[in-house]
């Protein structure tokens, strides 16, 4: 049964986008992320023009994270003032990201600067957490289990307008997860992402936060970011395709639901690696599109409505 | 009322004197579409519309379908550190958004090169306006890539497409629209030719258009931009919502 998306301008089988939702979906319950990093490659290899992708995953990550940050609250995971601090700095560099996006799109970049950003992205969040685990792993066959320090100070923890956050047991500079705020929104308002992935490794390591807070802060400033995004593509560039959306979504909820039940059956190492090697999967297909001859190294811009 | 009425057959008399030549043309061949409108609904996966028509004798028809002119953009990549990369482009005037030609035999047989130059028979043939001052190789080279492109899109056609005809006088072709197929108003030319010589013309617009929910959500994406983005975070939230509700139950 085809669909023709509007926005996209184009005809789909809708069991086809239901699958795709719901594979990512499982996934993203299976691995405990958000899946932004994979659907939106995803979606155009399938041939959703690329700033309809981006733009559409963000309004589906909205309702992705939604459904995540109301059971972290539930069980009081979330560090509102933290989230708030992150937030702040999410809605800059987001509102900059999209005015980012639609001049790279006038100027024929987009694309390029897309795939770069998750290449980049993709191959060293990939490596580390291959490395990780695969060290975990070894590890675990040898047994014993140093004990690691939570966090190091450094210089970053000199710097001015401290802040006290009791939820997250830190008393730091409002400048670090401002910036760090700042940093992921960019990167989801041109990746189409909700930045979990970059997010969530900053916050235990950079801010220290304690593990337990760290997903639901993380998915908290998530919704609002992507909600901005959606709101800004919407107004800016028309690019929210919120049939494709619905579809996704759709799916991607009953994967999530499904993914998140069979988490228990492997290790988390395991689960890291495979991981890992997906996301240098995708990578890797990003990177051979880059550096491969083109079938055609002419191709047509956007329409541009007079 | 007498001396109106035959001042109105006159008039018409006079009018019909002076059309004599193209009035003729026009009966010389006739022809319509099975549809006038063409739909994008929400299944749309491309359609077919009918072309029939009739000619007064012997004679080869061509049919040319044209979408709306618009400005097009095309870019060229560039192996850059490696990498492709997008480092020129060139825009063009005028570009029907879509193109197809039929005919009943071999276009290069039918019409004489003046003939199609004039009529613009053919991708090869269109009258678009490139860049002012930019180098002619070069603009070949980008014309060419749009056509090329336009041609992997299923928007331009890549050959020329059968017209039959049912005996002698009788003719019939499909033109066919794909999924992807720009809106607008569509223009469908059928020439009769004899001898090298254009001897009936007719000019039949076709209009397509997104209907049903699709053409709403577009419109709505369009006009009101600022509901619709809040809309599409409220569905977002709604749906989050729902979803860890129910599944919190189950």
């Amino acid at each position: 049964m085809q669909i023709y998306l509007p926005i996209a301008e184009m005809s789909v089988n809708v069991f086809w986008l239901l699958g795709l939702g719901g594979g990512i979906g499982y996934l993203s319950g299976l691995f405990g992320v958000g899946g932004g990093f994979l659907m939106t490659p995803l979606l155009i290899f399938i041939g959703v023009p690329p700033a309809v992708a981006v733009a559409t995953e963000a309004n589906q990550i909205v309702a992705a994270s939604v459904s995540g940050v109301l059971a972290h609250w539930r069980r009081a995971n979330v560090d509102f003032k933290m989230g708030g601090v992150l937030l702040a700095g999410g809605l800059l560099g987001s509102t900059f990201g999209v005015w980012l996006y639609s001049l790279l799109r006038e100027l024929g970049q987009l694309d390029l600067v897309i795939a770069l950003a998750y290449v980049v992205f993709l191959g060293i969040i990939g490596s580390l957490m291959l490395g990780e685990a695969g060290r975990t792993i070894l590890r675990r066959r040898r047994t014993s289990g140093a004990g690691r320090k939570l966090h190091q100070h450094t210089w970053l923890h000199g710097l001015p307008f401290k802040l006290r956050f009791r939820k997250s047991k830190l008393y730091i500079s409002a400048l670090l997860p401002l910036g760090v705020g700042l940093f992921v929104g960019i990167l989801a308002a041109i990746m189409g992402v909700g930045g979990g992935f970059v997010m969530v490794p900053a916050m235990i390591y950079l801010l220290g936060m304690p593990t337990a807070v760290v997903v639901g802060t993380s998915l908290f400033q998530i919704v609002f970011v992507t909600a901005n995004i959606t709101f800004l593509q919407a107004i800016n560039n028309q690019t929210v395709d919120v049939v494709l959306a619905v579809m996704l979504l759709t799916g991607g909820v009953i994967g999530a639901q499904l993914g998140s039940r069979h988490t228990g059956k492997l290790p988390a190492e395991y689960l890291r690696a495979l991981l890992a090697l997906l996301v240098l999967l995708v990578c890797g297909k990003l990177i051979f599109d880059l550096v491969a001859m083109p079938d055609d190294i002419y191709s047509l811009g956007p329409q541009v409505t007079p | 009322m007498r001396t109106r009425g035959s001042l109105i057959v006159a008039a018409l008399g006079l009018a019909l004197h002076g059309l004599g030549p193209s009035q003729a043309k026009a009966q010389a061949l006739i022809a319509d579409l099975s549809e006038h409108r063409v739909s994008i609904t929400t299944g749309f996966v491309g359609t077919e519309v009918l072309l029939f028509g009739a000619t007064d004798g012997e004679g080869d028809v061509v049919v040319v379908v044209r979408g709306p002119a618009r400005r097009e953009l095309v870019r060229r990549k560039n192996r850059i550190g490696g990498i492709w990369v997008n480092d020129a482009e060139m825009a063009f005037d005028g570009v029907p958004a879509f193109y197809a030609v039929a005919a009943n035999r071999a276009i290069t047989e039918i019409v004489p090169e003046a003939l199609r130059i004039r009529h613009e028979i053919g991708s090869g043939y269109l009258r678009v306006k490139a860049e002012e001052g930019a180098d002619p190789k070069e603009v070949r080279r980008f014309w060419a890539a749009l056509v090329r492109n336009k041609e992997l899109d299923r928007l331009y056609g890549k050959k020329t497409r059968q017209v039959r005809f049912l005996g002698p006088r009788l003719f019939r072709t499909k033109i066919f629209f794909p999924a992807n197929v720009p809106t607008g108003i569509y223009k469908v030319e059928v020439y009769l030719i004899r001898k090298g010589a254009v001897v009936g013309a007719q000019t039949t617009p076709l209009v397509v258009s997104k209907a049903g929910l699709g053409a709403e959500v577009y419109e709505f994406a369009h006009r009101n931009s600022v509901l619709y983005g809040i809309m599409a975070v409220a569905i977002a939230l709604a749906a989050g919502w729902l979803a860890g509700f129910v599944f919190r139950k189950a």
